[in-house]
């Protein structure tokens, strides 16, 4: 039943071949017995069973969605009613949420049975899993390496089919960055498509949530549920919603592909270069056209992003201040004592470097140096991507350069482990959807295709890539042990 | 561009942000790294271009100033430190 494409598993409910607790109860013995992979932080069993018995009565009265009946992992940055909710950290170690975040409660409407929390970097800060409080995740292509970040958990159930799918949410790539090194499907919507409400917020102009699934196909009816307006959320775009699985079977005939000469530079690895080259000659064989495109602003991605994110972080962790929610320390004195021991023994060594970078990135005397700087660098880059986007329908590129490296490796030097956000970073600054899908292997670990579209354009990379997987297989892959 | 571990401690009293005193070196070593990649902006000249906040400069939305939230005062009571008779409890502030 694990191995079932969304679709196939809401046909297997319909028609009785198996029933929604059936299906909980086997990816619930799925997940115990790969435990080691450390990817759930919170199992929620007896709601999961709870909740399947009542999507049961509900496909039994022929009153179904796409998604009832069907297990999902949900990343645990998504505040979830009376469950904890820890988004990594031991700041919120003991933190039951009072409500749900508007994409649970899309879930829960429509019958979704939520499995559990997944693990996943402190405060979604990291690119490799390995600043979570509850530890690293491994990869199940190799528990050696690292799932990537900051959705690792989200990568690695997806990846090891503990989960028939799971949501993630990207920053800085956090959604595609894990999806290529697991081998699995990855959508970043459009900043604005999905509501932020209930997300607990690491730089709120740059974070948006997303499915992450084995295919296209699957991911086209995740976002179906999760898009939308969202009043509660005052970034939240006002567009009607498209069906995202209608136009998944178009032919790609005169597709325009721009591949951005920065992005295959000489620094490309050799060996990723050959597998992207292989999937964009697939992608030349069902009909696309392809053409180089520049953007010469797209290096100075990184820094801005670490002045932007930073800063934003500094000021929305402001409000973990162990008075009316989260970790509180051991007999404060006064409230000079009580804010930063609370908030010092809360936060991880991550978290404390970007809201010291945050802070001081705001502080009088820097403000226009470096917040205001990346800012008009955030415009510059963008206006790249609008002028590459009149040439051309969408741009490819790399998703990371690299496999998934090990785990300890990077954990020394920051600004290493920032350097291998280089291909997705770009995208949040400009608020773009971009999906990452899996494009081959090098040395038995999975790599990925990024395909970059305009805004709301994610129906169209969702037919883009859904043709992609229907003349490969990669996305079918699984790791040896968890057939 | 490189910061001492006073700075740190400066930047660490303005986030309310306790840190270990023998940790305070290697966060000034990473700052200063941090910094380092941040000059690269300096190399561009940007004045004549517009900040951006909102990758659609998209304007903060108003809505009508009506009661929405519920009334959750045991819940958030039941998960917060210290509490009493429906208050929040912090230290004694004035004497």
């Amino acid at each position: 039943m694990h191995t079932k494409s969304l679709s196939q598993l809401s046909l297997g409910l319909q028609t009785g071949e198996f029933s929604s607790v059936e299906l909980t109860q086997a990816f619930i013995k799925r997940i115990k017995q790969h435990q080691d992979l450390n990817a759930y932080i919170t199992i929620t069993e007896e709601l999961a069973l709870q909740n399947a018995q009542l999507a049961d009565t509900r496909i039994a009265n022929k009153k179904a969605d796409a998604l009832t009946g069907i297990p999902v992992a949900q990343k645990d940055i998504f505040c979830t009613l009376d469950v904890k909710t820890t988004c990594g950290s031991k700041m919120l170690d003991n933190f039951i949420s009072p409500y749900n975040a508007t994409i649970i409660e899309k879930f829960n409407q429509v019958g979704a049975v939520m499995l559990g929390k997944l693990n996943m970097d402190e405060f979604a800060m990291g690119s490799s899993n390995e600043t979570s409080y509850y530890g690293a995740v491994k990869n199940p292509w190799d528990t050696n390496k690292v799932p990537g970040g900051s959705s690792g958990g989200s990568g690695a159930v997806v990846a090891a089919r503990l989960a028939a799918y799971a949501t993630g949410t990207d920053t800085g790539g956090s959604i595609r960055q894990p999806a290529a090194l697991c081998g699995i499907t990855g959508l970043k919507p459009t900043y604005g498509r999905v509501s932020r409400y209930g997300m607990i917020a690491y730089a709120s102009s740059l974070d948006q949530g997303g499915p992450m699934t084995h295919s296209a196909e699957d991911a086209a009816i995740v976002l179906q549920t999760m898009a939308g307006f969202d009043p509660k959320d005052s970034t939240s775009v006002d567009l009607p919603v498209p069906d995202y699985s209608a136009n998944l079977n178009q032919p790609l005939t005169g597709l325009k592909i721009g591949l951005p000469k920065e992005f295959f530079s000489a620094d490309l690895n050799a060996e990723m270069a050959t597998k992207l080259s292989e999937a964009i000659d697939e992608y030349r064989k069902l009909g696309a056209e392809i053409k180089e495109v520049s953007m010469p602003n797209l290096k100075l991605a990184i820094p801005a992003y670490y002045v932007i994110a930073p800063a934003e972080c500094s000021a929305n962790l402001s409000r973990f201040d162990g008075v009316r929610f989260g970790h509180r320390c051991e007999n404060p004195v006064d409230l000079t004592d009580l804010y930063p021991r609370s908030r010092g023994e809360g936060f991880g060594k991550e978290v404390k470097r970007r809201i010291l970078m945050g802070t001081y990135a705001l502080s009088t005397g820097y403000y226009d140096a470096y917040y205001v700087k990346a800012q008009k660098i955030r415009r510059l880059i963008s206006d790249d991507f609008k002028r590459a986007l009149t040439e051309v329908d969408v741009i490819m590129g790399p998703v990371t350069p690299t496999p998934a490296f090990g785990i300890g490796e990077k954990m020394s030097d920051p600004v290493e482990m920032y350097l291998s956000d280089i291909y997705t970073i770009a995208i949040n600054l400009a608020g773009l959807p971009a999906i990452s899908i899996p494009a081959g292997f090098i040395n038995d670990m999975p790599i990925g295709l990024q395909v970059i579209g305009n805004y709301f354009t994610e129906a169209h990379l969702l037919n883009i890539a859904h043709q992609y997987q229907q003349v490969t297989d990669w996305h079918q892959q699984t790791p040896k042990g968890f057939e | 561009m490189s910061l001492t571990a006073n700075d740190v401690n400066k930047i660490a009293h303005l986030a309310r942000l306790g840190i270990d005193a023998q940790d305070t070196e290697s966060y000034a070593k990473d700052l200063s790294g941090m910094l380092d990649l941040m000059t690269q902006m300096s190399e561009l000249n940007t004045d004549t271009v517009e900040p951006m906040a909102h990758p659609m400069d998209q304007a903060q939305r108003l809505r009508p100033d009506t009661v929405t939230e519920l009334n959750n005062r045991d819940k958030f009571m039941s998960i917060a430190p210290q509490t009493e008779a429906g208050l929040f409890l912090v230290p004694k502030v004035i004497e």
